[in-house]
C-alpha cells in the first residue's frame, strides 16, 4: 500500500502546493500551524477539492483533475483522525463503532467484530458510555477503533496528541505508538511538535507556508536539515546569512566573522544553522578554530540548563539573527552577568549549510 | 362559551408547524451550504415574512390564493373549492408567516454543528443520509425544537394576515386572535377577557417550553473536546 499526492490549491493569497509519496511506513507532515498539513489531510480525505492534481492511493486514483476524477470521502476508504476526535456525542462507544461496522458491512458476524476491536482498543467495559464520558485518551482509543472498523487503505492522523493535557500526553503517545506499529499500511502524521515526529515517525515531509519540501528520513532531518524552514522545524535556534569562501569556509554575515565548515557548503546555500547545545563555552586564553569573542545579553536558568544568549562583539545586537543561543548543562562561573565578554567555540562539524528554499 | 376558536386556532397552528418544521429544516440544510453570496440573497428572501407587515404579506396571499388568484382560480376551476374564507386558509398565513422562526433556529443550530463529525463520518463510508438523520439531527435537536415551539407560538398567535385570507366566520373560520377583536368591537368585555386568559396561559406554556430547550441546547453532552477545534 502507498500513496502519492501532488496537489495545489489556493485561498486568497494562501496556496497550498505539496507533492510526497509514501510506501507502508509513517510519514509525519511537519510544519508550523496555518502551513497546509490540516488541510492536505482533508484534500486527501475529499472533504475538500483542490484545484488541480493528483492523489493516489494504493493504485487507485482518488483525484485526478485532469480526468476529472473525485471520488467522495465515502467511496476513498481513507481514514482521518480528527484533532478532536469528532466522536459522535449522541452515541455510544458500542453505537459509534457499530455505526461504522455495520455500513463497511463485508463481516457476517458484526458482534464479534465489535468484541475484538474493544478488546484491541482496550474499551471493554466501555461500551455504554458516551463520548462526554471518557478521557482524552480513552476517546482517542474510541476514534481509533472506529476509523479501524472502516477497514482504511491508508490511515492520517492530525495532530492525535495536541488535545491531551501534558501529562496525559506521554501514556497515550505510547498507546498510539504500540497501534501504528500494528498497523500494516501507510500512515500520514500530522504534527507541529517534532519531538513527537522524532519519536513516532521515520520518515518527514516538512510543510512551510504551504509547500511541501522533500521527504527525508527522521534521522538525516535532524542531523542535517536541507532548507531554513527544515531547521527552525527541527528546533535549530542559531542562523547566520553566508557568504561562501575557499576552502570550506564561510563568511557570517550576522556574526561578523569567518567560520571553518567541516559539511560540503551547496553553491545556493544562503544559511548556515548551529544547535544550541552544539556550542562550546572558551576560557580566555584557549584557542582553537571557529573561535568567537562575544559579549554577553542574558543567562536564564531552566529546569534542568542553563541558557546563555551572546552576540559576537563586532555584530548588531539588534538584529534577529546576531545574537547566539548556547544551552550548557551548567554554567562553571556563576557569576556570568549581562555585558560580561565571553568566547565561545562552534565546532566547524556541528555547522549546517542551509538552503533558502528546497527547488 | 363556544369553544369553536381554541380548536380550530389549535388545529391551525399544529398543521401549519408540520408544514413549517420540514420546510424551515430542508431550507436551512440546503441554504447552510451554499456559497456566501447566494446565501445572503435566499436568506433576506425566506426571513422577510419576518420584517414585513403581516397585512402585506395577506395582500400577497390574496394576490395568489384569492378566487381570482393565477393559483385560486386554478384550484377552483379544477377542483371546484376555494383557497379563501374557509378554516384551512388560515394555514397558509400562519405557515408563511412563522416559516423564518423555524428557518433561522433549524439555521443557527446546522451552522453552529461542529461539522468535522460530518465529515469524519463521511471518511468512515457512512452516507449522508444516515449522517444528517442519526448525526446531524440529534445534535441539533434542541434547536430545532425550539424553533417549532416557536413557530407554533406565532401561529397560534397570527392576526393580520390570517384575517385578510380567512376572515372572520363564527363557527368556521373564527380563531382565538380574531375573537378577542371582534368581541371588543362588539364591547363584550367579558368573554374578552376569558380569551385574553386562555391566551396567556399558552404563550406562558410555550415560553416555558422554549426556555427549557434553550438551556439544555447550551450544554449538549459530550462536545467537551470542541473547543480544541482548528482549521490550518
Amino acid at each position: 500500500m502507498s500513496v502519492y499526492v501532488k496537489i495545489k490549491k489556493s485561498f486568497g493569497n494562501f496556496v497550498l502546493d505539496t507533492e510526497f509519496e509514501a510506501e507502508n511506513e509513517i510519514l509525519a507532515l511537519l510544519g508550523a500551524s496555518g502551513s497546509g498539513k490540516s488541510m492536505t489531510l482533508k484534500c486527501i480525505a475529499g472533504i475538500v477539492r483542490p484545484d488541480m492534481g493528483r492523489i493516489v492511493a494504493d493504485g487507485v486514483t482518488l483525484f485526478d483533475s485532469d480526468k476529472k476524477i473525485n471520488l467522495s470521502p465515502q467511496e476513498r476508504h481513507v481514514g482521518l483522525l480528527f484533532q478532536n476526535y469528532a466522536l459522535f456525542p449522541n452515541m455510544t462507544v458500542e453505537q459509534n463503532l457499530c455505526a461504522v461496522i455495520k455500513t463497511c458491512g463485508k463481516g457476517k458476524y458484526p458482534k464479534e467484530k465489535l468484541d475484538i476491536l474493544l478488546e484491541s482498543y482496550y474499551l471493554t467495559g466501555l461500551e455504554k458510555h458516551y463520548p462526554g464520558q471518557l478521557s482524552g485518551g480513552q476517546q482517542q482509543r474510541v476514534a481509533l477503533a472506529r476509523m479501524m472498523a472502516s477497514d482504511p487503505k491508508i490511515i492520517m492522523l492530525d495532530e492525535p496528541l495536541s488535545a491531551l493535557d501534558s501529562y496525559l500526553r506521554w501514556q497515550v503517545e505510547k498507546e498510539l505508538t504500540e497501534i501504528l506499529g500494528k498497523y500494516k499500511g501507510t500512515t500520514l502524521y500530522v504534527s507541529h511538535n517534532r519531538d513527537e515526529v522524532y519519536r513516532i515517525c521515520r520518515k518527514v515531509c516538512v510543510i512551510n507556508e504551504g509547500h511541501s519540501e522533500k521527504v527525508s528520513s527522521v534521522d538525516e532531518f535532524f542531523n542535517a536539515p536541507p532548507t531554513l524552514a527544515s531547521a527552525l522545524l527541527s528546533g535549530c535556534k542559531n542562523y547566520s546569512k553566508i557568504k561562501k569562501l575557499l576552502n570550506g569556509t564561510v563568511y557570517a554575515i550576522d556574526w561578523k566573522t569567518s567560520l571553518n565548515c567541516s559539511a560540503h557548503v551547496p553553491d545556493d546555500a544562503g544559511y548556515i544553522g548551529v544547535r544550541a547545545h552544539k556550542i562550546l563555552p572558551l576560557g580566555d586564553k584557549d584557542n582553537c578554530v571557529n573561535k568567537i569573542s562575544c559579549r554577553v545579553l542574558e543567562v536564564r536558568h531552566d529546569l534542568f540548563s542553563v541558557i546563555v544568549t551572546v552576540v559576537p562583539e563586532d555584530a548588531d545586537p539588534r538584529k534577529e539573527f546576531s545574537q547566539i543561543r548556547m544551552e550548557l548543562p551548567s554554567l562553571e562561573d556563576d557569576s556570568l552577568r549581562p555585558g560580561d565578554s565571553m568566547a565561545i567555540n562552534i565546532p566547524p562539524e556541528m555547522i549546517m549549510p542551509l538552503r533558502k528554499r528546497m527547488d | 362559551m363556544d369553544w369553536f376558536p381554541l380548536y380550530n386556532s389549535l388545529r391551525v397552528a399544529l398543521i401549519s408547524t408540520f408544514f413549517t418544521f420540514f420546510l424551515g429544516i430542508f431550507a436551512a440544510h440546503y441554504i447552510a451550504k451554499t456559497p456566501r453570496f447566494l446565501k445572503g440573497l435566499i436568506d433576506g428572501v425566506l426571513t422577510l415574512p419576518l420584517v414585513l407587515p403581516p397585512t402585506v404579506i395577506g395582500f400577497f396571499l390574496l394576490k395568489m390564493i384569492g378566487p381570482l388568484g393565477p393559483v385560486g382560480s386554478t384550484v377552483l376551476e379544477v377542483f371546484g373549492f376555494k383557497l379563501t374564507m374557509t378554516w384551512y386558509s388560515a394555514i397558509f398565513a400562519t405557515t408563511m408567516i412563522s416559516f423564518p422562526l423555524m428557518y433561522r433556529t433549524a439555521r443557527g443550530a446546522f451552522e453552529s454543528f461542529d461539522s468535522t463529525l460530518l465529515y469524519s463520518g463521511q471518511t468512515l463510508g457512512l452516507s449522508d443520509t444516515f449522517l444528517f438523520w442519526r448525526v446531524i439531527m440529534p445534535n441539533c435537536k434542541q434547536g430545532i425544537l425550539a424553533g417549532a415551539v416557536l413557530s407554533f407560538a406565532r401561529a397560534l398567535g397570527e392576526f393580520g394576515a390570517t384575517t385578510m385570507v380567512a376572515g372572520y366566520i363564527p363557527g368556521r373560520t373564527a380563531i382565538i386572535s380574531t375573537t378577542v377583536y371582534q368581541l371588543w368591537r362588539e364591547g363584550n368585555d367579558a368573554l374578552a377577557y376569558k380569551w385574553v386568559f386562555i391566551n396567556l396561559v399558552i404563550s406562558f406554556i410555550v415560553l416555558t417550553a422554549v426556555n427549557m430547550l434553550e438551556n439544555r441546547y447550551k450544554q449538549p453532552v459530550g462536545t467537551a473536546k470542541n473547543h480544541f477545534d482548528h482549521e490550518d
